[in-house]
């Protein structure tokens, strides 16, 4: 076990964890954030995502100890049910989710993706996604929330 | 930036239990209390299903559970439109045995259509009683009295209002129902008159969906974000082979991993369990096990699956439909046709692997779990635990979508097992490969039609034979952890359904058989099976609705026409039928009759399916690259009639998806197997829908008001396959008859394709 600081959503945060663990297990056991999701652990669905440094991440394959002295921002990071983030607030208005398990992957690759590219056609949103996983099908109204982001953060 | 709030849990009175409070209902806890002092819920009282407030919160009680198709919002809507009160003063207090009647498991997409009512008419029993309170109060007759968002009025004279938290706020209403019937039969005074549908201002809205913000923010909380105080982490240790037990168990060979707290074997069932979730996945991964090497009966490749369906006796032909005599009218008719469709096992697939928390404490049991049915999951850790019903209390909460995969609900047993053995609360977590290789699959099926057409070109025969298997994981067999320690299966299965061998045409000799071939096995296998999103719908109208449409092809009839043809008198169906192919500017035709000119070809192609009352018809239209075999699905247009429409965007969001998980299952799933077990334990070998794929999606709602509101989280769906398999005939002149529609297959089929095919 090993002290580690972790700046996660602007804070700084202290836990004691085996520094091999994937940050996923930190993140949502030791912080108790519910954004970041177990969904495959083996980098194949993108549910675990969160942005480090400003690029998408999968923290399932992630040990903690690589996170140090990094900004880790979660799904909690973007914003509340009270005040979303402009991409939550577009997510709802489409009703962009069935289960909205997979959702934290989306948004949160959608965020690094209007970040570089603040005006994606289709072409890129698909790109930018294809390997975020959706079971239940809610492909087409996450390219519509996105799109609709994209519009409305100017 | 400022850290969001990071635990949402809050104790409630008593036992440890904890009770996730959801910030867009604001407090919900005096009801809550006002109900649990009630005692065990029963039908036949209005406290068992609605509590108002002082705050004018009305809460409902109901054991049907959100699955991510929207139908608590939508139920919710049910109720406050009965009611009289607007939608946001809705709480659904949802699948917790201690506080619910059992209404069965949520599945089938019979919840709108049978647990509408129910609510339905425990909120206009409500209403009454509450008129009946009004017109004492106000000493006013009932029937001068008005309802506006939950505030009574009395006409006439100014000012004499009371509402309904005055009334009954923080108490009990005491009244009884009548209650009659069980799970999705139960009847709830039924004779209590409702609202009539014209003056409906909620249901047939768009309502936003209120689970869905906290699930863009990670407010929400999933039965993987549950928490207990003391909580320990297990992992389950599943055998490498089919059928092998731990022979030996090497405890030492996790020494060296900090956190185990215990290896706990019972039968054959093997878990670990850590003080935290790295620990409790290393030690499971670490941990050294002599596993026995039994020989298994498992059919080894897909042909051997196939000639087993085929060959292996059935233990119930389902009769769907006999009329005339099928056999001699094939024997002399002047055209035959015949085919035989494989469908393979296909997953769920849940984006989250199973999951669940439970604590055993002696002889009582609270589990929270993502379960479709939470009485059906009491019964079964009941009945591995020998511990009696009232004792264990399940809480739901709800997990990824599981398309069936959680009416048999495995996690707990797991969980509860742990739990026991260590005197404390565990979570088990499934991996990834758990749950590809354990969870019980959607069932194999092989189905043979064959149609006789006479000298006019009438289809005369119609003979239709499904050899498929049952549920193994059906209500009353012990699952996965039951069977590792021991118990054995009661019952050979569960039927996997009967509908889309055609039922919806008229044919004047006409037999429909959907035969049950025995699967049912006492020792774990992976190849487990159970309801899988429409159950066995999906390969039943594939074989049937492509069958016909070979027919038509070979008759030169457009195949739109011919299926109009046949609907006769099937109103509904030759609606949404013609909805369907006018909405996708649908130009008669004859399949595959245009050349062909370059390697790339488009088709479109029909079908239609009808489940559980409920109509869809699709029209998909379809490239296909005939030097690589890829199939690439443009657009899918779908008219859809499930009777009234309770939310219109919530059902075309389920149909989004339908459409989509139908192109998935189509085009690339397959379970692949040897005598070992699965083999796609992974997303990369067995892969789904990914963006790239998704098509274009065009829906057509058919809202018949006159009717009761029915099912639309799984039948549109079923159309999707046979409209995708007649769209590659359209475009390259072969026939698609085998699930998955993998470009290997589709270069081998054009290999293939008989000389005098039309090309
Ligand atoms: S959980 Fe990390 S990619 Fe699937
Ligand atoms: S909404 Fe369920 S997995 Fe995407």
């Amino acid at each position: 076990m090993a002290q580690i600081t972790l700046h996660v959503n602007g804070k700084a945060r202290m836990v004691d964890s085996d520094p091999t663990t994937p940050l996923l297990y930190v993140l949502r056991d030791d912080l108790e954030l519910h954004g970041p999701r177990f969904g495959c652990g083996l980098s194949q669905c993108g549910a675990c995502t969160v942005i480090i440094d400003g690029n998408t991440v999968r923290s399932c394959s992630f040990p903690v100890s690589s996170a140090k002295n990094k900004q880790i921002t979660t799904l909690e990071g973007l914003g509340t049910v009270a005040r979303p983030h402009v991409l939550q607030r577009a997510f709802v208005e489409e009703q962009a989710a069935q289960c909205g398990y997979c959702m934290n992957g989306m948004i949160m690759t959608a965020k690094v993706l209007l970040d570089k590219n603040p005006h994606p056609g289709d072409d890129d949103i698909k790109r930018a996604l294809e390997g975020n996983l959706c079971r239940c099908g809610s492909h087409l109204r996450v390219m519509r929330a996105i799109k609709r982001a994209a519009s409305e953060r100017v | 930036m400022e850290t969001s709030t990071i635990s949402r849990r809050e104790l409630l009175k008593g036992t440890g239990a904890l009770v996730v409070s959801f910030s867009l209902f604001g407090s919900v806890s005096r009801a809550l209390a006002q109900a649990a002092a009630g005692g065990e819920p029963e039908a036949t009282s209005l406290d068992s299903w609605l509590a108002i407030a002082q705050d004018g919160t009305v809460t409902v009680f109901t054991s049907k559970v959100e699955l991510g198709t929207g139908t608590e919002t939508a139920l919710a809507q049910i109720v406050a439109e009965e009611l009289d009160v607007p939608f946001s003063r809705i709480h659904m207090e949802a699948g917790d045995t201690s506080k619910s009647v059992d209404q069965a498991v949520t599945a089938a997409s019979r919840t709108i259509e049978r647990a509408g009512p129910q609510l339905r008419q425990a909120a206009a029993v409500a209403r009454r009683e509450l008129l009946r309170q009004a017109s004492e109060r106000l000493n006013a007759p009932a029937d001068q009295l008005t309802v506006n968002d939950g505030v009574i009025s009395a006409s006439g004279a100014s000012v004499r209002k009371v509402s309904y938290s005055e009334l009954v706020g923080d108490k009990r209403f005491n009244v009884k129902m009548e209650a009659s019937g069980f799970g999705w039969d139960l009847k709830i005074s039924p004779d209590v008159p409702v609202k009539n549908v014209k003056d409906y201002k909620i249901v047939g809205t768009s309502v936003p969906r209120t689970d869905l913000p906290g699930k863009f923010t990670g407010e929400f909380t999933y039965a993987q974000d549950v928490r207990l105080p003391g909580m320990l982490h297990g992992r389950v240790v599943r055998p490498p082979v089919v059928n092998s037990k731990p022979l030996n168990v090497d405890e030492g060979s996790i020494k060296q991993i900090a956190g185990v707290v215990k290896v706990v074997q019972e039968g054959n069932f093997l878990g670990v369990v850590a003080q935290t979730e790295w620990a409790a996945i290393q030690a499971a991964k670490a941990l050294k096990v002599t596993w026995s090497t039994p020989s298994t009966t498992l059919p080894a490749t897909p042909d051997e699956l196939y000639a087993y369906l085929k060959d292996t006796k059935s233990f119930n032909d389902q009769v769907v439909v006999n009329r005339g005599n099928a056999d001699s009218a094939f024997a002399q008719a002047s055209k035959k046709y015949e085919a035989t469709f494989r469908w393979p096992f296909q997953l769920h697939g849940m984006l989250g692997p199973s999951c669940a928390v439970a604590d055993v404490r002696g002889d009582s049991v609270t589990v929270w779990s993502g379960t479709q049915g939470p009485f059906r999951t009491r019964k079964a850790l009941s009945d591995m635990l020998r511990i009696p019903e009232k004792n264990i209390r399940v809480i739901f909460r709800e997990e990824s979508g599981c398309y069936g995969r959680l009416s048999p609900d495995d996690a707990p047993l797991d969980a509860a097992l742990l739990s026991r053995a260590v005197g404390k609360p565990v979570r088990v977590q499934w991996t990834r490969a758990d749950e590809h290789g354990w969870e019980p699959k959607g069932p194999a099926q092989l189905v043979t039609v064959r149609a006789g057409v006479d000298a006019q070109g009438n289809i005369v025969a119609w003979d239709y034979m499904e050899r498929g298997f049952p549920w193994s994981e059906s209500a009353g067999n012990p699952l996965l952890a039951g069977r590792q320690i021991g118990m054995k299966n009661v019952s050979p299965g569960q039927s996997n359904g009967t509908a889309g061998g055609g039922e919806a045409y008229e044919f004047e000799n006409q037999r429909i058989i959907a035969a049950l071939i025995p699967w049912s096995q006492d020792t774990p296998t992976p190849l487990r099976t159970s309801n899988l999103r429409a159950p066995g719908d999906l390969a039943r109208t594939f074989a049937s609705e492509s069958l016909l449409d070979e027919i038509a092809a070979d008759l030169h009839v457009d195949p739109v026409q011919i299926r109009l043809r046949y609907l006769k008198n099937n109103k509904r169906v030759t609606e949404v039928l013609v909805a369907a192919t006018q909405a996708a500017k649908w130009k008669e035709h004859v399949s595959h009759s245009a050349p062909v000119s370059g390697s790339k070809a488009m088709g479109r192609g029909v079908s239609v399916s009808g489940r559980d009352g409920t109509v869809t018809a699709a029209v998909a239209e379809v490239e296909v690259d005939k030097s690589s075999g890829e199939i690439t699905i443009k657009r899918v247009t779908l008219a859809h009639d499930c009777g009234l429409i309770v939310n219109p965007d919530g059902l075309r969001n389920q149909i989004e998806g339908n459409i989509i998980q139908g192109v998935s299952r189509t085009l690339l799933e397959e379970v692949r197997f040897d005598a070992q077990g699965v083999k796609n334990l992974d997303w990369v070998s067995y892969p789904i829908v990914t963006f790239r794929r998704v098509p274009d999606i065009q829906i057509v709602l058919l809202n018949r008001k006159e009717m009761p509101a029915l099912g639309g989280g799984e039948p549109s769906t079923v159309p999707v396959p046979a409209a995708i398999a007649n769209a590659v005939y359209d475009a390259i002149g072969v026939r698609m008859r085998e699930v998955p529609m993998t470009p290997q297959k589709v270069q081998a089929s054009l290999r293939s394709k008989a000389p005098g095919q039309r090309a």
